[in-house]
Parts: C-alpha cells; structure tokens; sequence
C-alpha cells in the first residue's frame, strides 16, 4: 500500500489531497504511518518500527495499523485504490 | 508589456452582499492586469450595493434600468453614460440582464463599446429548462431534470427521481426537498419570486466542485480553474473555497469548451459522486463572484477576457496554483449620507 504522489503531507500532521481539495489531520501515530508507506516500507517493517517507537504490542499495532489503512483508502489516499 | 491607453470599463455586479454579485471582484482583477490600465465605471440597479461606495475600486457609478425596462431602456442609458465616459467595454455579471447585453452587443460594438458573451443561442442552450438536451448534445452527464408549471406535476416526478428533489428557479434560488410537502412549499415559493417555470431535478449525492474559465469562442480554453466550496452559506453561496488539481474537472471543461465553442466566461456547477463520475449541475454564463481566487492562482480571467474583447493577442492560461484558498468576509463601510442622496437622486455617483 502506497500513498498517491500528489498527496502533501506536513510535518505537523495537515494532509492535503490536490485532486479533490480535502483536509484532514492526523497524529504522531499516524504521521509516522504515512511517512512509512510514502517510503514504501512493507507492513511487516511498519509494524515493528511503529512497535519499537511507542513500545506497544505488535499485535495491537497491527490492528490499529489495519483500521488506518483502511480510512485512508476510504478518503482515496492510496495509489491505484488498491 | 503594458498597452499605453487607459481603458474604461463599465462593471456590473456591486452588490457584494451575502448572496454576491461578482462586480468587486471582477474589479479587482481588471485593477492588478498587467497588460493595461484602466477606469472603473460601476453600473449599478439599487442605490445600496456597497461597490458603489468603495471609491478605491470604482472610479464613478450610474444607476441602469432593470432588465424587465427592456433593451431600449438599457440601450439609451449606456449611450448616455458612453457620452459622458467614452466606455470601451462592458462585461455584466447578472444571468438575469445578459440577454439584454447580447442582444445589444452589436449596437453597442458600432459605438465603441465592446464586450466579450456568449452569442444567444449558447446563453439559451444552457438555460436550465434545456440542460437535459444540452447533455444529450454534447455527451455529459446531466441530472434528470423536467421544467414544470403546477406542483402537482412534482409528484408525479417523485418515483422517477425518488427523494430528495432539487427545486430550483429559472434563474436563480434552489431548494433541496425530502417530501411532497416541502416540494409545494419550495415550489410556491421560488415561483412567485422567480415566475414559472420551476425545474424539478433529480439530486445527484456527492461533493460540489466549481470550474470558472474563458472560451474564445473557437472551441479553445483560454482560463480554467477549478475549486471545491469549503464553506457554504445558508444561500448555498461558497464563503470560502480552495482550488484542486482534478484532472477529469478540466477535461470535462476542455471538452464543454470544443463542443459548445463556449464564447466569454462561465462557471459549471459540477457533482462528483461517489464512483468519481461528474454530472454539470449547471452552466453559469458570466463570471462568478469567487473569480479573484483564479486571478490569485495565475489566471486572471477578466484581464484575458477585456484582451479578447478588443482583439488583442490574448495567450492561453497553462497553469495555476493549486492548494490556494479564498475566505470571504463582510466589512461595515461608513458612508456619508450625502452620497447616498447623490446616487439615489440623481443616479450618478
């Protein structure tokens, strides 16, 4: 899963969609989210970074990750709408 | 490079109020064009438009007869303030008095003042009364939509179209309607404002999206910008809005722009629903008032639009800023009551 090029992500979390002109807002968590998709990084990668950082469980990140993942596709943030 | 003659250009649309007329805003485009300077002169129907009072903007203000006077009426007044001003151009912002304009376009070109419109059969065209056929001519997606003269002919609508239902006026004021009852009541309402016939369209969910832009009349797209409303008044008027980058927008513009060989500027009203298919919800054959975000994006319409009036070389828009906003605001202006009693007595200011 990769996000849309066009995609503009800020350091403090603003998301802008050129294409359709929505904003949304998002928190640590979920910035670091989007940065690791934008980098490409595989789920299995994701999961155990965002598990080192916040010291949380895997299986409750992978969890989390997945109902993110499934927003931001909803609000067509994803390449290809996979 | 800048034209040395300093233009005049007549401008109406001063009402800058909460449903506002384009006129101000128009104004501010002419007044940062590079390619020329210019006089303001603003045209005015009700005494208490506030563009008439912002001195800064407009350099002198006449009343103008209302449409329902007739183009005689509007005719011998132009002529009158051509004589004192020497106009050479006008661009009206009303849907309600273009037809007087393009009907005397001709006339008033022979005396000097020129203007950029839309010939009479693309204005009547668009009329939402013939939107269906214009959709069925030119390959785009229209909401189904019947003009009717009683509302009982609502009802009789409501199992094609299922609910809710957009009620809307042959110019101007739209409703949208969950029941039969509500249909009357919008019905009664928006007819005895607007007269008859009332459209009755098919309401299309999803998000709003606005195109403004300019044909020259030969099938090309010499401005288009496209925004989404951020922030809606209760008149449905965007408050604040930001441009996009959709690609399927401006092709869909591009293409209503060939097809029709569109003549002058024009806002679509467009309806994106969820599959990503765009319907036009309407044509708008002026300018519309948020113009000034195109001319803050890198497209100044009314620039191009006062170059294609006159036969100047006028180059076609590539780009825009995209991800650039406009918010509207009201400003309480004070006036001196003598200027007021200037042009609601004379009708001059």
């Amino acid at each position: 899963m990769k996000i849309k090029n066009n995609i503009a992500v800020s350091d403090n979390g603003f998301i802008f969609n050129p294409a359709s002109g929505e904003s949304f807002t998002v928190n640590q968590v979920g910035l670091d989210i989007l940065n690791l998709l934008r980098k490409g990084e595989k789920q299995e990668t994701i999961i155990q970074q965002l598990s080192e950082k916040y010291q949380a469980d895997k299986a409750v990140i992978e969890r989390d990750l997945s109902d993110f993942q499934a927003m931001i596709k909803q609000y067509h943030l994803i390449q290809n709408e996979e | 490079m800048k034209n040395n003659k300093k233009l005049t250009i007549a401008v109406t649309g001063l009402n800058a109020i909460d449903s506002p007329g384009p006129g101000v805003s128009v104004i501010r485009g002419l007044l940062e064009a590079k390619s020329f300077d210019c006089r303001i002169i603003g045209l005015a129907y009700e005494s208490l438009e506030p563009g008439i009072y912002m001195h800064d903007l407009v350099d002198k203000t006449y009343h103008i007869p209302y449409p329902s006077a007739g183009t005689e009426a509007l005719y011998n007044r132009l002529m009158y303030i051509h004589e004192k001003e020497k106009l050479d151009l006008v661009i009206p912002n009303f849907d309600a008095e273009l037809y007087s304009f393009i009907k005397l376009a001709g006339k008033l070109k022979q005396s000097g003042i020129h203007s950029f419109l839309p010939t009479l059969e693309q204005f009547e065209a668009r009329q939402k009364v013939n939107l269906p056929e214009f959709g069925k001519k030119f390959n785009i997606h229209v909401p189904q939509s019947k003009a009717v003269y009683s509302s009982a002919e609502i009802f009789s609508l409501e199992q094609e179209y299922g609910w809710p239902l957009v009620i809307k006026g042959k110019y101007y004021d739209a409703s949208l309607v969950y029941n039969s009852d509500q249909a009357a009541t919008a019905f009664n309402k928006i007819s005895a404002r607007w007269g008859l016939p009332i459209i009755v369209q098919q309401f299309i969910h999803g998000t709003e999206y606005n195109v403004t832009g300019l044909g020259d009349g030969n099938g090309n797209t010499i401005a288009a910008v496209p925004m989404r409303k951020q922030y809606i008044t209760d008149k449905g008027k965007a408050w604040g809005g930001i441009t996009i980058t959709d690609q399927k927008a401006l092709d869909l513009t591009a293409h209503f722009l060939k097809s029709t060989k569109w003549r002058g500027a024009f806002e679509l009203e467009l309806m994106k629903n969820k599959a990503g298919e765009y319907y036009l919800l309407e044509i708008n054959p002026r300018i519309p008032a948020w113009i000034y975000l195109a001319v803050g994006v890198g497209q100044n319409i009314p620039e191009a639009l006062t170059k294609l009036a006159l036969d100047w070389p006028t180059e076609a828009f590539t780009s825009y800023e995209a991800g650039k906003m406009f918010i509207r605001y009201a400003w309480d202006m004070i006036v001196d009551l003598n200027e007021f009693q200037q042009i609601s007595t004379h009708g001059e200011l």
